[in-house]
């Protein structure tokens, strides 16, 4: 036993090793190069490169870095969410989930490193003036971002190597290890952010651009709210990538088994993807409000100027999340006996959703032809007007939260009946709430056309806390509601109609786009400045791109995206795990076993 | 009932049609109108397809057309009726017109870090209504003063009751801002308001062009008191409040 545990021990480390080496060559490298390029090419303040405009090449490399950082980040939050409930509920099937999400990872992590590398290298080589004044201000910070980088990188392998030899009275130790990859990478978004944000927002430099306070270079105005909302929206957007990926696997099914498996991990991913998402229009409007507060003109650009429209395609991508998230959920209800029961309120529910995502979707600055703008007497529709505001975009957003929860909800109960005596009594309170919250937030969103905008501002925080209080307290009565409740059939997982795996696969797409769109806004309305209103563009990309150009150049990077995740999917599904033995695994488990 | 979704659907969405050209008045912009029509379409279509049942006996319909099971007539009619309702819609699309071209235009333009005024820059950021005193009395004599400058000077455009509906207002495209509506001036700090009053439609940035605004360059008519004085009038009249933060920006 103790020969099997040091063997799977040696393994561990003999991966783990592999991992930092293969990090450190790329570190290396990428210093070799991007100062060979940089002493080689003629002295500038601006390059291109093959003929590419140098901001394109930034974009596209930096967006796809950070769709993968996105993964890589939010894969191991839920993996440890996973493995959490595994130990709680003693049901394997979450650990071998947990393994499974986790297998993802390795090949991931590569793709990060690389496309952070080739960032790099592409900012000291296109950008070396720019880089220059941005090294000078956060050298203290690559220097713990190197050392995160090694830390994530030491963890993650050992996280992943040591999954069958720390089972059993051991588990706590994996469990460390995953809290530890989660710490570890949390940190690095936050110091990456501050670069980030920096840009946006600057601070803690006097008028020459020098350092005062790296604190306060770091604790800028947007470094927070982006911190949030990325950490969210990362959890989000691993998980659908993850349910993306169930979904491949269970159209390639040959088997009733193996489409149970993936029908229930697609589930899963949905569903943390769908728990995550609920909260992030919140950190966005949270950040919104920073920027507006740092610099109403950076505010008025991205809302109400040059880049207005680029947030009805904003409203459309999530609007179409909600309906696809609930066409998955009530598709689900199918597998489920006793589920019928609530078919009679998804009209209601489709009726909510619809009138919300149309409201979202008005234009404040509505697009007619001179005799429409005529008949309206001017660009502002006297009616239409009234849905072009934040107001009434804040209901909708706020009611269609409340409906894909409720969803959820009658998702959760399908084959269940409650059997404790307070059941309806219980039943009555959760309507309440939730009627409750839907009266809160439509009270306050009519009363809010008729106060200042600092009040009707402040109303915001009132239909969130609403939804949010509605949520919990609904949650809070379900649990021992449905303690011992009858059920009424097992799910038959597998069961699904292969249109609910395209919904998947929708999810994933939009939260790819819309990253990749609200990433172009954030950066674009810095407009000609490289640090807003301390560094500017000087090169003849400093122009803010028509809309149709920039968002073919999200689309295109998509399209990259999706094609490098096709290549870890296939890796995955091949069953590629890092170098380690079925026989090593096997003993380890048994050994592991055995201890417990 | 479920027999009929198809049916009942595409009456739906006539119905949907048919409420949303007769009875929104003025009538609503075609781009408004596609944009409605496209999430209409989209929620019937995943709310059909949410559900085998509903599913099945939406398409059922369309299996018999297309498998040839259904009546003659009705396949003639589905099959001649697709490519037509096609043609009809890109012939309302190309069609020459004699309408003017769209004018996408954007309602609020980002204000300038700094602008000119009299001959000196004034900086945006941090500019506030130096004429909004805590003093009630003195409030009340400044909006006062306000009021006799905005109706010697702003009132044959913006109207008597500050609705853009003034004298000359019909005679501009498009027609003068209305300040009681939610999304104009409530929406703004005053310094934005300053600007714009300040500049007129010739201070706009490139950034809203195509702009036809007829606003008149105020600085070279009022002092900047007189500005100032005029902003709080038009916020009094129309029973709406400036933009506050309750923070000063961390600059």
């Amino acid at each position: 036993m103790a020969r099997a545990i040091a063997t799977s021990a040696f393994q561990a480390l003999k991966g783990t090793y592999k991992g930092v080496v293969k990090i450190s060559v790329l570190l290396v490298l990428t210093y070799l190069i991007a100062q060979g390029l940089n002493s080689f090419l003629p002295a500038a303040d601006y390059r291109s490169a093959l003929g590419l405009p140098n901001r394109v090449a930034v974009w596209a490399v930096a967006e796809l870095h950070l769709m993968f950082a996105a993964f890589v980040l939010g894969v191991p939050i839920f993996a440890l969410i996973t493995e959490i409930i595994g130990v709680a509920t003693r049901e394997k099937r979450y650990d071998d989930l947990a393994r499974e999400f986790t297998k993802l990872l390795a090949m991931a992590y590569t793709l990060t490193a690389v496309l952070g590398c080739v960032l790099l290298v592409l900012f000291i080589v296109l950008y070396p003036k720019f880089t220059g004044i941005l090294s000078k201000i956060f050298k203290p910070t690559w220097i713990a971002y190197i050392v995160l980088i090694f830390g994530e990188v030491i963890v993650a392998y050992l996280y992943w190597y040591t999954w069958s030899l720390l089972q059993g009275v051991r588990k706590k130790w994996h469990l460390l290890l995953g809290l530890l990859v989660n710490l570890w990478g949390t940190a690095l978004l936050f110091v990456a952010d501050a670069w980030v944000t920096f840009m946006m927002s600057p601070a803690g430099i006097d008028d020459a651009n020098n350092l005062v306070s790296l604190w306060g270079v770091i604790h800028n105005h947007t470094w927070m709210p982006i911190n949030i909302h990325r950490l969210l929206a990362n959890v989000a957007f691993g998980g659908a990538i993850v349910a993306a990926y169930a979904a491949v696997r269970f159209l390639n099914a040959k088997t009733d088994e193996e489409r149970a498996r993936f029908d229930w991990m697609g589930y899963v991913g949905s569903f943390i993807a769908i728990a995550a998402f609920i909260p992030l229009p919140f950190a966005g409007y949270w950040l919104g409000r920073e920027i507006y507060q740092f610099s109403e003109q950076m505010g008025v650009s991205m809302m109400g100027g040059s880049f207005a429209w680029l947030w009805i395609l904003q409203a459309m991508l999530i609007g179409s999340l909600f309906l696809a998230s609930n066409f998955y959920l009530w598709l689900g209800m199918g597998r489920i006996p006793g589920a019928e029961r609530y078919t009679k309120f998804q009209i209601g529910m489709m009726i909510v959703l619809t009138i919300g995502f149309i409201v979202w979707a008005t234009p404040r600055s509505i697009i007619a032809t001179g005799t429409e703008m005529s008949a309206m007497g001017g660009s502002h529709h006297p009616f239409l007007g009234l849905f072009g505001v934040m107001a009434a975009k804040n209901t909708a957003v706020n009611l269609m939260i409340l409906t894909t929860f409720f969803s959820f909800m009658l998702y959760r109960r399908g084959n269940r009946i409650p059997i404790v005596p307070w059941a309806v009594a219980g039943k009555a309170l959760q309507a309440l709430a939730i009627a409750a919250a839907a009266a809160v937030v439509l009270g306050y969103g009519v009363y809010s056309y008729f106060v200042p905008s600092i009040t009707r501002i402040g109303f915001s925080v009132y239909q969130v806390s609403a939804v949010l209080t509605s949520m919990a307290l609904f949650v809070a009565i379900d649990i021992p509601l449905l303690k011992g409740a009858r059920e009424i059939g097992a799910i038959r997982w597998g069961h699904i109609p292969a249109r609910a795996q395209y919904a998947l696969f929708f999810l994933a797409v939009s939260f790819t786009w819309l990253m990749g769109l609200m990433g172009y806004i954030r950066s674009g309305i810095r407009q000609h400045w490289h640090v807003y209103g301390r560094v500017m563009d000087e090169s003849a990309n400093a122009y803010t791109m028509a809309h149709g150009q920039a968002t073919i150049i999200v689309s295109c990077i998509v399209v990259v995206f999706f094609l490098l995740v096709s290549v870890v999917f296939w890796l995955a599904a091949r069953g590629g795990e890092p170098a380690e033995s079925p026989a090593g695994e096997a003993s380890a488990a048994k050994a592991a076993g055995s201890a417990a | 009932m479920t027999r009929y979704t198809l049916y009942i659907a595409v009456a739906l969405w006539l119905a949907i049609l048919a409420g949303l050209k007769l009875l929104v008045r003025p009538p609503m912009p075609a781009s408004v109108l596609m944009i409605y029509m496209t999430l209409s379409t989209l929620g019937i279509l995943v709310f059909v397809a949410a559900n085998e049942e509903r599913f099945g006996n939406f398409i059922a319909p369309l299996r018999a057309v297309f498998e040839g099971r259904a009546p003659r007539l009705v396949q003639v009619l589905v099959l001649a009726g697709i490519p037509l309702l096609l043609a009809w819609g890109a012939w309302l699309r190309t069609a020459p017109s004699s309408d003017a071209p769209f004018e996408p235009r954007v309602v609020h333009p980002e204000p300038p870090a700094s602008f000119a005024l009299h001959g000196r820059r004034i900086e945006t950021a941090g500019l506030k209504n130096p004429l909004r005193v805590p003093d009630a009395a003195q409030l009340e004599k400044n909006t006062a003063e306000g009021k006799v400058i905005y109706y010697r000077n702003c009132f044959f455009c913006h109207g008597d009751t500050l609705r853009g509906d003034g004298h000359f207002s019909g005679a501009f495209s498009p027609i003068p801002a209305n300040f009681r509506d939610v999304g104009t001036i409530s929406m703004l700090q005053e310094s934005f308001v300053f600007w714009r009053v300040s500049t007129g439609g010739l201070g706009l940035p490139r950034s809203a062009t195509p702009w036809n605004s007829a606003m008149p360059v105020w600085q070279t008519m009022l002092t900047e008191e007189e500005i100032w004085k005029a902003i709080l009038y038009i916020y009094a009249g129309s029973g709406s409040t400036p933009r506050t933060w309750e923070e000063e920006p961390k600059k």
